[in-house]
């Protein structure tokens, strides 16, 4: 097999001394930054980027995708023991992550985020190194209208992960949606939604000013008013035991969620536009319908954690894909990564597979390395994070909260938005009183600016008739899919009213 | 807790009402051959959030959302208390932040929460104040190359001999 | 409507006669604190790798005494970034990496009240040209085959580009009135996205910067048929200029570092020092050509003059957009 020789080639070029010193101090870095609200792992490829002039263009790559594969992995970390999703994709891990570290089970639920981003990365690393010239024709096949039918998909998965209220539910998803609107309207280029007049929104509301708002202070200032500050500590000493009967419970209990994640995750992913966030929702939702106990979900189960971990993590090799294939990025991190292939004269593109064959497999056999390294770190590292969580409330509290306002800085560099981040978190105080869900806004502010720019751009390309959705072959059945799973729910819910009203 | 809910419903319609007249200023309704303006995404789901606040309301009225039957306060006197000392502390730790600069800032709100209402002795106290400062200047400006704001020109001696030490 | 180009040889000797006495009393002034490397754009786009490419030059040889810090501020079509200049509090160590955005966002926002006059110069490191590329599969391979189909389609024939009233619009708009062409025009958020639908043929045609469609075109999937450029680039010999057709017009991005307004007089010398001596880099020359882009060196005194002209050729740009 030409691909295996390949690949054993790479993997023992990413195991050269030089190369695997990278590589462990890259995850190292990657999941400490990560961990960090507000930092991901664009920061770390953007800052250590220049300093990857000291060594060789495949050192310096592996080196800057080991920091992108730990970040992936320390995005769960802050998910799970501070409840405050680092980035967008990791939100859909909070919804059963926090449950369980709420319940003094927060190793499970960071060896199950281990376990399952392990296998996510193992699965698209194959599919990767299998199929990749073959994907990327299927990526370059998603145009504008595929792009929104699979936005579409991703808000039919919304409809499980509100609360029992349903206007409350629509309410933020709309919230969301609306809030991402404000900027600039791309299509028309003119400025739109500037509230109050203010120039500062001309810029637009990023999602961590909404996220590290709704989780960092709202979410906070709840637990503290709910425990009247004293949350007790329930969380156990780590043991090597305990870990290790928390990785057979996990493998147990979270191996479903893990494959689909996997899956999902890597085919989302490898479409440039829609990246690992979509991905980890659905995969979230799919896990969800799929269970036999979906009651489960929410209340932290496993098989919660492991479906969005899993799929961030295979969307973050998928989505590596399009960059060397045909040099467009699926993300930010991608797209500084391939600002740094230029930088080394490299020529990311159609032709990278074929010239470029050491680099290429280096590469793919680092990502194999580094995932398998990631998982013994991030193991390593999980007793520390439990200590965190032993801390006393009272001081735990006040670190979140610098935490907040300091990475919350970090990401926006601006003040304004720091303002605005507080307003979030006491408005996202006082509507969690009143039960408003605030998980499907944090969501649809990702996703809006994706979704709208795709529907506009569609009904452009065929002069608005909104035909456009379900006449092309793969735009079609995705839609299709995507009505009947938002539908479902509402025809159900109108059955039920109307086999209430005669009895009553 | 009764009142609270028909309150924030009728702020949230006022809110979704301003969205909508502020999208207004861009076309809202489909161009024939070219789909919808520009300011129909953010009016047409404004206006979806109108009707989400109606129905919340007349859930209200039916008495059918726990909020809506609850007669206990929104939030009790320790709860309000708790608001004003902790988002009280936030807000005065922004505002801090363009005067004494992100890490005087964060180390004046680190000492204050865990001095008065955390009650933790004033040795943890002080240490915290001052490592947790310290850790996140040489994260942040040292590894990470994000520079935080320094407040008042009046803090620039200090921070030019950090810099002069961590490059 | 013409934007000029030196030669290269007139170039390098103007650098180093212009270099020459900056060099004297720059040591007067250094940075005190890590300065603040503003981007109009957000991380991945042309302007961005710029940025990275000269932070990573400045690294490597050791140039600046305290970092540059890059910082993405692309919202708003630059309009974030401007702001941010403007109201910064010590421009004595801020400065942006500017494409044409910097021209066309003040006037298409009056109500912000930026006036790029006050803005102070620091290097032109080079403009970006304009390629006009089709897909192989079209089998079109010269400009008046393009012209006749998209005639023949109508109204029909589908064109990427960036947002409207952005660089790729404006060309795209110019080249429509020059022809006599009705295209359906579909506006993208970045270059990087309108060249991977022209290589999925979603669109049909595409105005990217040589940089962003080089992948493509070494692998034989898009052809070029027209460049928005002075003259033939070096690059791609055989296909024209529309100059060549009889049409007085040329459009490049420009990739120049401006200072905050109100920088002082010794701090703007450093940096025009230092930027001199970036673009003079080994580096930097061998990225202005493999990315295809065009030199142009000019001092303080030369750019503030180009500004003034590019303003009010965009003034008439998007007058004749319509916005």
């Amino acid at each position: 097999m030409d691909v295996l020789h390949l690949l054993s080639d790479g993997m023992l070029l990413a195991l050269q001394p030089l190369n695997l010193l990278l590589i462990l101090i890259g995850v190292s870095v990657g999941l400490f930054i990560g961990a960090m609200p507000g930092l991901g792992s664009v920061n770390g490829v953007a800052i250590l980027l220049p300093i990857t002039f000291l060594v060789p263009p495949t050192g310096a790559i592996i080196f800057l995708a080991a920091i992108y594969y730990g970040a992936m992995y320390g995005g769960a970390i802050s998910s799970i023991t501070l409840g405050i999703p680092g980035a967008s994709t990791a939100v859909a891990t909070t919804f059963d992550g926090r449950p369980l570290a709420r319940q003094g089970r927060a190793s499970l639920a960071l060896v199950t985020a281990a376990l399952a981003s392990f296998v996510g990365g193992t699965i698209a690393n194959v599919l990767f190194t299998l199929f990749a010239p073959l994907l990327a024709g299927v990526a370059l096949s998603f145009g504008p209208p595929e792009i929104f039918a699979l936005m579409l998909l991703a808000f039919a998965t919304f409809v499980g992960l509100g609360g029992d209220d349903i206007p409350k539910t629509i309410f933020s998803i709309c919230f969301g949606l609306v809030i991402g609107a404000i900027g600039f309207d791309q299509i028309s280029g003119a400025p739109r939604l500037v509230l109050f007049d203010m120039s500062e929104f001309l810029k637009g509301i990023g999602f961590l000013v909404l996220a590290i708002g709704v989780y960092g202070i709202g979410e906070m200032l709840w637990t503290i008013e709910q425990t009247r500050g004293e949350v007790e500590t329930t969380n156990p000493k780590m043991t090597m035991r305990g870990m290790a009967a928390d990785a057979k419970e996990a493998t147990k209990r979270g191996w479903k969620g893990s494959m689909i994640g996997s899956f999902l995750g890597f085919f989302v992913g490898v479409l440039p536009a829609a990246g690992a966030t979509p991905g980890s929702l659905m995969a979230y939702g799919v896990a969800k319908m799929v269970s036999r106990k979906p009651e489960e979900y929410g209340r932290g189960t496993p098989d919660g954690v492991a479906a969005p971990e899993a799929a961030n993590n295979a969307a973050s090799t998928g989505s590596m894909l399009p960059m060397l294939t045909l040099g467009i990025p699926g993300s930010p991190t991608t797209a500084i990564l391939l600002g740094g292939m230029v930088i080394w004269g490299l020529v990311p593109g159609p032709r990278l597979f074929a010239e470029e064959t050491e680099f290429v497999w280096g590469l793919i056999g680092s990502f194999y390395v580094s995932n398998f390294a990631a998982l013994l770190i991030n193991l390593a590292f999980i007793p520390l994070f439990i200590w965190m969580l032993r801390m006393p409330f009272t001081i735990l509290a006040p670190v979140i909260f610098v935490l907040s306002i300091v990475g919350g800085y970090a990401a926006t560099r601006s003040m304004f938005d720091l303002w605005l981040m507080i307003a979030f978190g006491i408005g996202a105080f006082f509507l969690r009183r009143f039960d408003y869900p605030l998980a499907p806004a944090v969501l649809a502010i990702v996703l809006g600016p994706i979704a709208e720019p795709t529907l506009r751009q569609s009904l452009l390309l065929s002069s608005g008739d909104p035909s456009i959705f379900f006449t092309r072959p793969i735009a079609g059945p995705i839609t299709i899919v995507a009505l009947i799973l938002i539908f479902l729910p509402a025809l159900k819910l109108l059955r039920r009213i109307g086999a209430r009203k005669p009895a009553a | 807790m009764r009142i609270g809910e028909i309150v924030t419903a009728g702020v949230l319609a006022l809110f979704s009402l301003y969205l909508m007249w502020k999208s207004a200023e861009l076309p809202v309704g489909y161009i024939a051959g070219t789909g919808p303006g520009g300011g129909a995404w953010p009016f047409w789901l404004s206006g979806i959030m109108l009707v989400c606040c109606g129905c919340i309301a007349f859930n209200w009225w039916r008495r059918t959302s726990p909020p809506s039957q609850s007669e206990e306060p929104v939030l009790s006197p320790s709860g309000w208390r708790m608001l004003l000392f902790v988002g009280g502390g936030i807000v005065g730790f922004v505002a801090l932040i363009e005067v004494i600069s992100m890490y005087g800032a964060l180390a004046v709100f680190l000492f204050y929460y865990t001095r008065f209402l955390g009650r933790h002795s004033l040795a943890l106290s002080l240490s915290l104040a001052l490592i947790a400062p310290v850790t996140l200047f040489f994260f942040f400006e040292g590894a990470m190359r994000i520079s935080m704001p320094t407040g008042m020109p009046f803090t620039d001696p200090v921070f030019n001999v950090l810099y002069e030490l961590i490059y | 409507m013409t934007i000029s180009k030196r030669g290269f040889l007139a170039l390098a000797c103007a650098a180093t006669l212009a270099a020459a006495p900056i060099h004297a009393f720059a040591a007067d002034w250094q940075p005190r604190k890590p300065i603040d490397f503003v981007i109009m754009a957000g991380p991945g786009g042309g302007a961005d790798q710029i940025a990275r490419f000269i932070q990573s030059v400045a690294e490597k040889k050791g140039l600046t005494r305290r970092p540059l810090v890059p910082n993405n501020k692309g919202g708003g079509s630059g309009a974030e970034a401007l702001i941010h200049l403007t109201t910064v509090n010590d421009p004595d160590h801020t400065i942006l990496v500017t494409l044409n955005s910097f021209f066309t966002t003040p006037i298409r926002q009056e109500n912000l009240g930026i006036d790029i006059m006050t803005f102070t110069p620091v290097a032109m490191m080079g403009v970006d040209p304009f390629v006009l590329w089709i897909h192989k599969d079209s089998g079109i391979t010269t400009v008046d085959q393009f012209i006749e189909t998209v005639k023949s389609m109508n109204g029909e024939y589908v064109m990427g580009g960036t947002g409207s009233g952005q660089e790729d619009s404006i060309v795209i708009a110019y080249m429509s009135e020059a022809f006599g062409l009705n295209v359906k025009y579909i506006p993208y958020d970045g270059g990087g996205a309108v060249a991977k639908d022209l290589a999925g043929k979603q669109i049909m045609a595409t105005v990217n910067n040589p940089a962003e469609a080089k992948g493509f075109y070494e692998a034989g999937d898009f052809v070029p048929l027209l460049a928005f450029s002075d003259e033939r680039m070096e690059a791609y010999p055989d296909v024209p200029t529309i100059r060549e057709l009889g049409h007085d017009f040329s459009y490049y991005n420009q990739r120049a570092v401006v200072g905050a307004p109100g920088m002082s007089d010794e701090a703007a010398a450093y940096y025009q020092d230092l930027f001199t001596q970036i673009y003079e880099s080994e580096e930097w020359q061998g990225y202005l050509a493999s990315e295809s882009l065009s030199p142009l060196w000019m001092n303080a005194e030369e750019q503030t003059a180009y500004w003034a002209k590019q303003v009010e050729t965009h003034r008439k740009l998007l007058a004749a957009l319509g916005g």
